[in-house]
């Protein structure tokens, strides 16, 4: 008797790159030539890791490669991974859009896959209709759906507007109509891509404690998000992705550190800014370079008491004439931000840049919990249109050992370390 | 490693077996496949004035339009049938097949969206394409009779013969057709375009080497083995025999046409099947 639910063995997809078209015809026919003769997939040679960021030999790269890994019954497993890691592509596989190039999955019980909300909705039928149709789509009976729809229609909130078609809904409505008919899904395993990153904050919230009551039921969830917090809230089990092959295996918090470590290249405390990939903005003007500063050392680890002092430095390829604001976001390592600070808020003005600018700032008597803490940074013109901006780019650590503090700080119990003044009257 | 038997509910792997249409999964969807139905018989009338109407006006304006075409300006002769019912007749019958044709041989593009999100089984949208436009075939029938009764009592020489028992037979056979060219189509245009053009432009040209316009009579004996070759020749002079009184009617014509239709089925399943498990890739 084993209660294993899904296994995942040796799974690997291959993908073309380039243009599907061209020259397709006549790999076909080769391809084909080699299977008459017995012999292997000639194209199936080639490939290699998906490391998008390098520029590979063959136009033939495999998404997954060598995955293997099994789920219990009632696991909730949190699938992380950045951009291009996989994810996406071994949730299709796992929801049999799209077959493996090779290797097997073996599942017990019914999957539905949540991909996305409000699959098939029809703009010119009703709610009541979508319902209906979206809920079959995902694998509901008729019968099934008719004994939930008062259920459905409640969760939504949408009940007003059940008789009028879709296409009149706001988009909110549509998301919260098509998560509605979802969550009353009642599969033995429900795969869910990450959805929840829609609709506003009540809603959200209305979803994860839902998954939560679905989880409890002892039911098994694979889950994708990039939201770190919610990971950590709903997951007991972590499988991280990187370039197509699983990195970890393991615990859910072991595996969110390993992936957000993995994140800043480099640990400090002299932070070269211009290489990150990730930012948005004009670029008109870009941050470059952040070093940080312990008592007039270079060092990003502080105790609780120490002043920080961080060293911008900004390029503009011409230089601006007008006012610009800077922003720095200062976050958990799970990445929920814990402040915004702005010049302006200490009535600092910056007006113009050169074609390199070094800004100093000050953050005095630091109190933080001990705990790792990252840096991001916003860069806008007068009219605070984002030039650059970057976020988690950079980390700090606070360690225990303060001469200030007098007790032990567990970072479960808190995060801002405060000393107010006491006095009995 | 030791190998326990298990009993897994499903197996996902890189190329099942190539030929399995799996029925159970199908009619596990069954609820999904007349929601379908459903949905694409209400919506395209959707916002319009006269609704349903569409499907009388449609076959009607177009039998007049081959009425002054074929019989008043090229004066085609329709075998002494009166010209009007003749038209219809064929019209309606080639309509529900070249409707077949063109909306399930885009299955996978037109579908990408869903088909791109959630697994259900593929063949469920075909099957419900060719069944919602067995309804519209079913209204259009009804105006045929309605026709063929003002006809029959305005004098006209039209006698309904015993071989209109085999119109179950016909449908199967259109839908059938339908079906097989269609997802045959889907499937291959996936990865290669070039055929949705050709679909265009070929059901037209199809049209006019079938017995719509034409009685197959006025074709000399020995070019019809040619119009044969067009599963839809002997279905619609089938039709016509049987409800009309005009007609070639030939068994042996009607079981090779089954023959053609099992082959082509077979195909397009198989092609189908294909294509279902890795067109996300490629389409």
């Amino acid at each position: 008797m084993s209660d294993i639910v899904i296994k995942v063995e040796n799974l690997g997809k291959q993908y073309h790159l380039g243009q599907v078209g061209t020259g397709t015809l006549s790999h076909d026919l080769n391809r084909f030539w080699h299977r008459v003769r017995g012999k292997e997939d000639p194209y199936l040679k080639v490939g290699e890791l998906n490391d998008r960021t390098v520029k590979g030999e063959g136009d033939i790269v495999w998404a997954l490669n060598e995955i293997n890994f099994e789920v219990k019954h009632g696991d909730v497993l949190g699938i992380i991974g950045k951009n291009g890691a996989g994810k996406s592509t071994l949730l299709k596989i796992l929801s049999q859009i799209t077959a493996p190039t090779k290797g097997s999955i073996k599942v017990k019980g019914r999957i539905a896959a949540l991909l996305e909300v409000g699959t098939g909705f029809h703009p010119e039928l009703t709610g009541r209709e979508n319902i209906f149709l979206n809920g079959a789509i995902l694998g509901m009976t008729k019968s099934e759906i008719k004994n939930k729809f008062d259920e459905i229609v409640d969760f939504s909130g949408v009940e007003r507007y059940i008789d009028t078609p879709v296409k009149r809904y706001s988009s909110g409505m549509m998301v919260r109509l098509g998560f509605a008919v979802a969550a009353h899904l009642e599969p033995e395993i429900l795969i869910v891509d990450e959805v929840l990153a829609v609709g506003d904050v009540t809603f959200q919230n209305k979803c994860l404690g839902k998954m939560g009551e679905v989880s409890k039921q002892g039911r098994t969830i694979l889950f994708v998000s990039h939201q770190m917090a919610s990971l950590n809230q709903l997951c007991t089990r972590g499988l991280l992705l990187e370039n197509g092959v699983s990195t970890y295996d393991g615990t859910i918090s072991e595996a969110v550190k390993r992936y957000l470590s993995n994140s800043i290249r480099s640990s400090g405390p002299v932070f070269d800014l211009s290489s990150v990939e990730e930012r948005k903005g004009t670029a008109l003007a870009r941050f470059s370079k952040l070093e940080i500063f312990n008592k007039g050392e270079l060092s990003n680890v502080f105790v609780i008491g120490d002043d920080m002092e961080l060293r911008l430095t900004i390029v503009a390829p011409v230089p601006i004439k007008e006012n610009v604001n800077i922003a720095i976001h200062i976050s958990r390592y799970d990445e929920t931000i814990l402040s915004n600070i702005e010049n302006i808020d200490s009535n600092y003005f910056i007006n113009g840049l050169g074609y390199e600018t070094v800004i100093r700032i000050k953050f005095k008597h630091l109190n933080f919990y001990p705990e790792t803490y990252k840096l991001g940074f916003w860069l806008a013109n007068s009219s605070r249109l984002a030039m650059d901006h970057i976020i988690n780019c950079a980390e700090f650590r606070i360690i225990e050992g303060s001469s200030l503090v007098r007790r032990e700080l567990y970072k479960s119990k808190g995060t801002i370390y405060l000393t107010p003044d006491w006095e009995a009257v | 490693m030791k190998e326990k038997k298990e009993n897994w509910d499903l197996v996902i792997q890189p190329k099942q077996s190539v030929f399995s249409v799996d029925l159970q999964s199908i009619w596990r969807y069954r609820d999904l496949l007349m929601l379908f139905v459903r949905r694409d018989f209400v919506s395209v009338y959707k916002q319009t004035v006269l609704g349903p109407i569409w499907f009388f006006i449609q076959p009607i304006l177009t039998t007049i339009t081959y009425l002054i075409v074929f019989y008043f300006i090229a004066e085609i002769k329709t075998d002494g049938l009166p010209p009007i019912l003749f038209y219809m007749s064929g019209i309606v019958l080639w309509n529900y097949f070249s409707e077949c044709l063109t909306k399930t041989s885009d299955t996978f593009t037109a579908n990408a969206t869903i088909f791109g999100k959630v697994y259900f089984p593929r063949l469920i949208v075909p099957i419900s394409v060719v069944m919602s436009n067995l309804i519209r075939l079913g209204i259009q029938l009804i105006l045929l009779v309605l026709f063929w009764i003002y006809f029959y009592v305005d004098g006209a020489q039209i006698h309904i013969q015993i071989t209109i028992a085999l119109l179950p037979l016909l449908l199967l056979l259109m839908a059938g057709h339908g079906l097989a060219f269609g997802i045959i189509i889907s499937s291959l245009t996936t990865k290669y375009r070039d055929l949705k053009f050709l679909v265009q432009f070929g059901v037209q040209l199809l049209m006019y080497a079938s017995p719509i316009v034409y009685p197959l009579s006025k074709v000399p004996e020995k070019y019809h083995w040619i119009l044969l070759l067009n599963p839809m020749t002997s279905i619609i002079e089938t039709f016509k025999y049987s409800f009309l009184g005009v007609g070639v009617f030939n068994p042996i014509h009607l079981c090779l046409n089954f023959a053609f239709l099992l082959f082509t089925l077979s195909i397009g399943l198989l092609l189908f099947n294909r294509v279902e498990k890795s067109f996300m890739d490629t389409v």
